[in-house]
């Protein structure tokens, strides 16, 4: 069996590994971590781009057939979020944005309303929007309605590695929304994008796990394979989980016994 | 955590204990910030004080030479704050709503968009309507320490000027907040009065403001009183041992707060907090007005000494050679509506 592309807004992506570039320690370990990864779709935020120094530019670490996605990052409301990204398209970092807004700085969490008002926005535009969402289903509509390309809901608090804490809406999203939908945040472990992957999530995005690992391009080509292997999985089906003993028919057996019994009479 | 526990943590001088509390710091710091530091250049614009604080090389008794840079003047230190590769600016005053009012801010702050992305006042304290005109204007972040919680010894050290008021002081950041500023800055003079007892008062502010204002960034300093032209105004008895553990335990209570450096600490007390907490610090600063590129050093009144004099480019280069991402542009200017 052989996997389809991820497509979105009808671009096609061999990966599914998307990467964040924040908390790098250096730029060097960015440019190969998305080397060793394969991933073709890199988030930068607008915040920390630095125009003016080539050597500080994060836009010079990533290679140029990689599609760049620029964030928001900094966002507190819908305003500040298409301010943002108008800005950056108009700097000529293209049109694809990852709309962030948060306006919580102690756990982070996206404001799913102002998201949802900064897609409908942006859509409008032009552009091609990846809303990130705590997982729910209502907005996951909403932002579909919006033109959004694809829905982006949390694993778990952002930077935290906690892997898939939100499970069960998520696997609503997955089961109920037709665009592709990237599990982003809180993945801290090649296993936890895998478990994603297996229950039929479209993509993966890191950041933390692998700018913060001791060597971050080695761990970047764990998730990607883990990614890909938790993609065949979920085509493949994954077998049924069984308790351990199965030898008998709790429910059924007496049938038999039944005729057991009646064949001994005979 | 109470007051007790505070004092008990301050207290313990076993070095098990301080390595344990920094090592929980250092892997909450790299787990929410990674390896980037914030850099930033602090700006004199005036040294106009109708305070007096006791502590201070500004104070509105001191005979010092009063200076108050023109729209030229602060242009020219701007542009060298530029030239070092620093894009986030801290412009300072005295308080003094007479000589810097809001007009000259808001003049300041039009000249200093042209050459950083990121805008910081630490001024004196106003009022709701004029923190908006100041966001409108390109102003992201405020910063405003109680200096102490302390109330009696608040009133011992500020003797006259707005100051005095402690109350008025204590709701500016809520004022700064409501107008829609992004960043604020709180922090406590250790020196003044018992850290723990600050500390914990400080806790309780900022913990105020989280659920007040929760999309600010806040940031939290904890200057240590200096020298002024190396004469002592107020001693500070909390030693590198104690100043360790207010960072940590800064760090423990408030995982995403942004910890602030200024070059007042010496370099190898900087380098390693870098490990444990800090987040953003200072850097090639200068703490009198004109002190970039107009006044001679001889002729300079600083508001305290600073300790940390390497320029800009000695920190990005020691930074990097530690594996910490320097980092310059953290905000672009949007227009900005309260």
């Amino acid at each position: 069996m052989t996997d389809t592309s991820l497509v979105i807004a009808g671009k096609s992506f061999k990966s599914r590994f998307l990467l964040g570039t924040g908390k790098f320690k250096n730029k060097k370990d960015l440019k190969e971590s998305i080397a060793s990864s394969h991933s073709e779709i890199v988030t930068v935020a607008l915040r920390r781009i630095d125009l003016e120094r080539h050597e500080e530019n994060i836009l010079e670490y990533i290679p140029s057939h990689v599609t760049l996605l620029t964030n928001t990052s900094g966002a507190r409301n819908a305003q500040e979020a298409v301010r943002l990204a108008r800005l950056g398209r108009a700097s000529g970092y293209g049109h694809w944005v990852k709309i962030e807004v948060i306006n919580d700085s102690k756990y982070l969490l996206p404001d799913n309303q102002e998201t949802v008002k900064a897609t409908e926005i942006l859509c409008a535009e032009g552009f091609v929007v990846l809303p990130y969402i705590a997982p729910d289903l209502y907005t996951a509509r909403a932002l579909v309605k919006a033109g959004a390309a694809t829905v982006m809901p949390l694993g778990s608090f952002i930077g935290s590695n906690q892997g898939l804490k939100t499970r069960e809406l998520i696997q609503v999203l997955i089961n109920e929304i037709d665009v592709p939908i990237v599990v982003d945040a809180g993945i801290g472990a090649p296993s936890q994008a895998a478990e994603a992957m297996e229950m039929g999530a479209d993509a993966v995005l890191v950041n933390t796990a692998v700018a913060t690992a001791q060597n971050p391009p080695m761990i970047a080509r764990a998730f990607a394979q883990a990614i890909e292997a938790g993609r065949l999985a979920y085509l493949s089906g994954l077998p049924q989980q069984e308790p351990a003993a199965h030898a008998s028919s709790p429910l059924t057996g007496f049938l038999y016994d039944e005729l057991d019994a009646n064949q001994k009479h005979s | 955590m109470n007051l007790t526990q505070i004092k008990n943590i301050l207290e313990d001088r076993r070095a098990d204990s301080v390595e344990k509390l920094a090592l929980e710091a250092a892997l909450l710091t790299r787990q929410q910030f990674g390896r980037a530091i914030s850099l930033y250049g602090p700006l004199y614009l005036s040294n106009f004080c109708s305070s007096h604080c006791t502590y201070c090389g500004f104070h509105s008794q001191n005979k010092i030479q009063r200076i108050k840079l023109e729209p030229e003047q602060y242009r020219k230190e701007m542009q060298f704050i530029h030239n070092q590769g620093l894009r986030n600016i801290l412009m300072l005053t005295g308080e003094s709503y007479k000589h810097t009012p809001v007009a000259y801010l808001k003049e300041a702050a039009a000249v200093a968009s042209e050459y950083f992305q990121g805008l910081s006042l630490e001024v004196h304290p106003m009022q709701t309507d004029e923190y908006k005109e100041l966001f409108a204007a390109g102003v992201d972040g405020i910063t405003v320490y109680q200096e102490t919680y302390d109330r009696a010894r608040y009133a011992q050290v500020h003797l006259s000027g707005y100051k005095k008021d402690y109350d008025f002081r204590y709701a500016t950041p809520f004022r700064a907040a409501e107008a829609g500023m992004r960043q604020i800055s709180l922090g406590v003079l250790l020196g003044l009065a018992d850290a723990a007892e600050d500390l914990y008062a400080l806790y309780q502010h900022l913990r105020e403001l989280e659920k007040t204002y929760p999309g600010v960034e806040y940031s939290v300093s904890f200057p240590r009183l200096r020298t002024v032209k190396d004469k002592t105004l107020a001693s500070c008895d909390v030693d590198d041992w104690q100043f360790v553990k207010i960072i940590a335990l800064t760090r423990l209570m408030f995982p995403r707060v942004g910890l602030n450096l200024s070059t007042r600490e010496e370099p190898r007390l900087r380098d390693h907090l870098l490990e444990i907490g800090i987040t953003r610090m200072s850097a090639g600063s200068n703490t009198s007005v004109g002190g970039y590129t107009l006044l001679d050093e001889e002729k300079q009144n600083p508001q305290f000494d600073i300790k940390d004099e390497r320029p800009v480019d000695e920190i990005v280069r020691l930074l990097k050679s530690r594996n910490f991402d320097p980092v310059f542009t953290d905000w672009r200017h949007i227009e900005n509506k309260s």
